[in-house]
């Protein structure tokens, strides 16, 4: 196993502000690594620091074995960057763009050409190569970062956010893509996404990140099966007295969230008639229960307290903000 | 050298796509020569250059006009910063002084371009460019003053987090620097107090070499002008090299 990426006692502090809190963990090379959490988790922060576009408050970092704080031109020309807002030259063409990055990194002339066609077509810009990006739906604009960022043949690929506010055929193409290029080209991935489903079917590992520290590390099948087996979920107004009810040994955990609470057991379809049984006969009201496989969205209610939904209005306002920036 | 003309060649490539923003900066410099000169031509009297003073003028517009586009062009890099596209030049393995003297080429060609289209307009109105070297004298000295005020631009920029205090700049630092530079009115025929502002003003050398090379007169020594105008080019350059290290995105 070759290690692509090593973190260690990592923290970033703005004022008084601990962003990033002494995180330390491993990628290795070719995983599709996931950093998920919150909005204002940290995990821009952190990503801008092995980018080396931040110095750390403390701790240290080797990005494939190169000291961020020692060698930052080693690990910048050895990494490639897709932010999280947008960062093209708008009155450029989507070739231009290309073309400046690829000089940027020094790539020499034939072969600059040769790969950006190769990427535009991979990312299905080829046709629209020669029009300014001002013109480009959001989807294209951000399909073009990901093929700039690929453009140096990076070892290591930051993905802040790559999906977001991209519509769902998009995405899933994009993330298609992203897949590939992990297991074709051995490139080390490491995102943040707000989109679980996706993030489950395609991080190798993943990582919970809230209010700077890691809260979680595994593999999403890991993740899950953490949360005990299948979970119940109990709508109900005296949420207190389900959670006391059923403090039974066949249940894994119970957690109340607002209304409802969630129980976590295995086999959970044969005992749902005994949580209706037994809560009948303690006379406690139910409104609604459901069973389901455990997703990684209850792993993330399970360490946050929060859900995704809830948090990903706030990420839908933010961007709204960034783009009344924009505009003005 | 690779990355500067990179840099160089990305402002080449927004400037000649810039046709609004092309004409938008000729017209004030064009609006001050045609008005003022053939407004003032008959009022005010030249000592050398045969009275004319719309002659007297089209040095002070063409560094004028180099200026404005200059320190435009260097305030640009905030425009980068706001729309993000100064993140993707700072994570590439290149090095900041780089990136800084690139955007110094591209914004002082762009104003020498500008310039020139002021004195080529200018040859409608009767000036003559007779000697090949007054025009490079010309040339050199607008290229010193694109120089000096696009890395004046880049370094205010370093230090700007928006465009807000922009207007403040203008105000205070890059109008009075014009107005005082000699470039309107010969420094002879001003008032004594003015004259030590004047000569304090590096814009004042600028215009002058402008002239020199144009018009073959000027009141100060043209090798007084580009040891001026050249000294504070560098200085500005080392300046904005300095802040612009430091730039926060
Ligand atoms: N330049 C800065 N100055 C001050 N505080 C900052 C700065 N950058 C980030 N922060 C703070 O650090 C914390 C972490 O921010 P960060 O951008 O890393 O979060 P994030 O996990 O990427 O969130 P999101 O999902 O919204 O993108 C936030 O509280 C944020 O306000
Ligand atoms: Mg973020």
């Amino acid at each position: 196993m070759t290690v692509a990426l090593q973190i260690q006692n990592l923290s970033r502090h703005f004022n008084d502000l601990v962003a990033v809190d002494n995180i330390s963990f491993e990628i290795r090379q070719g995983e599709i690594f996931g950093l998920l959490g919150p909005n204002g988790a940290g995990k821009t922060t952190t990503l801008s620091m092995l980018a080396t576009m931040l110095e750390p408050t403390s701790g240290s970092a080797t990005v494939n074995g190169i000291d961020i704080r020692k060698d930052p031109d080693g690990v910048r020309k050895s990494i490639g960057i897709v932010f999280q807002d947008q960062s093209l030259d708008e009155e450029l063409t989507a070739w231009e763009n290309m073309d400046f990055h690829g000089r940027l990194y020094r790539i020499p002339k034939a072969t600059r050409n040769r790969r950006i066609t190769e990427l535009l077509t991979l990312v299905e810009l080829n046709d629209r190569r020669d029009d300014i990006v001002k013109t480009f739906s959001g989807g294209m604009r951000r399909r073009l970062e990901i093929a700039r960022g690929l453009l140096h043949y990076p070892a290591v690929l930051f993905l802040d956010e790559p999906t977001l506010g991209l519509d769902p055929q998009t995405r899933n193409h994009l993330w298609q893509y992203i897949a590939t290029l992990a297991q074709d080209n051995g490139i080390t991935i490491i995102l943040t996404t707000h989109y679980m489903e996706e993030a489950d079917r395609l991080c190798d590992r993943i990582a919970i990140i809230d209010h700077g520290r890691i809260i979680a590390i595994d593999t999403p099948k890991n993740l899950k099966d953490g949360l005990g087996g299948d979970l119940v979920t109990i709508g109900s107004p005296e949420p207190a007295a389900v959670a006391a009810a059923l403090r039974e040994p066949w249940v894994a955990r119970v957690e109340t969230h607002n209304d409802n609470v969630v129980v976590s057991l295995k086999n959970a379809d044969r005992h749902v008639s005994s949580i209706v049984t037994l809560l009948n006969t303690l006379q406690i009201p139910i409104t609604s229960i459901t069973i389901h496989k455990p997703t990684l969205e209850d792993v993330f209610l399970s360490f946050t307290g929060k859900t995704i939904r809830e948090e990903e209005a706030g990420i839908k306002e933010q961007m709204r903000m960034h783009q009344k920036m924009l505009r003005h | 050298m690779e990355i500067i003309y990179t840099i160089w060649l990305r402002n080449m490539l927004r400037f000649v796509r810039s046709k609004s923003r092309i004409i938008g900066s000729i017209s004030m410099p064009l609006f001050f020569l045609l008005f003022l000169g053939f407004g003032l031509n008959s009022v005010v009297q030249l000592p050398g250059i045969g009275g004319n003073y719309i002659l007297f003028l089209v040095p002070g517009m063409v560094a004028m006009s180099v200026m404005f586009t200059s320190v435009f062009s260097g305030i640009q890099v905030i425009w980068d910063k706001q729309f993000g596209f100064l993140k993707e030049t700072l994570v590439a393995p290149v090095s900041r002084l780089e990136i800084m003297l690139g955007q110094t080429a591209g914004g002082a060609t762009t104003a020498v371009l500008q310039g020139f289209l002021i004195l080529v307009l200018s040859l409608f109105i009767g000036l003559q460019v007779s000697r090949v070297t007054g025009f490079l004298i010309a040339l050199l000295f607008m290229v010193l003053i694109g120089i000096s005020f696009t890395a004046f631009g880049i370094a205010i920029a370093s230090r700007m987090e928006d465009m807000t205090g922009f207007q403040l700049i203008m105000n205070f630092v890059i109008f009075p620097i014009f107005g005082l530079s000699g470039a309107l009115f010969p420094i002879s025929s001003l008032p004594a107090w003015i004259v030590p502002v004047t000569m304090l003003d590096p814009l004042t050398y600028g215009v002058e070499g402008i002239r020199y090379g144009l018009t073959g007169v000027s009141q100060i020594n043209p090798l007084v002008c580009f040891a001026v105008i050249g000294g504070f080019s560098l200085t500005m350059t080392a300046i904005g090299a300095f802040l612009f290290r430091k730039i926060k995105i």
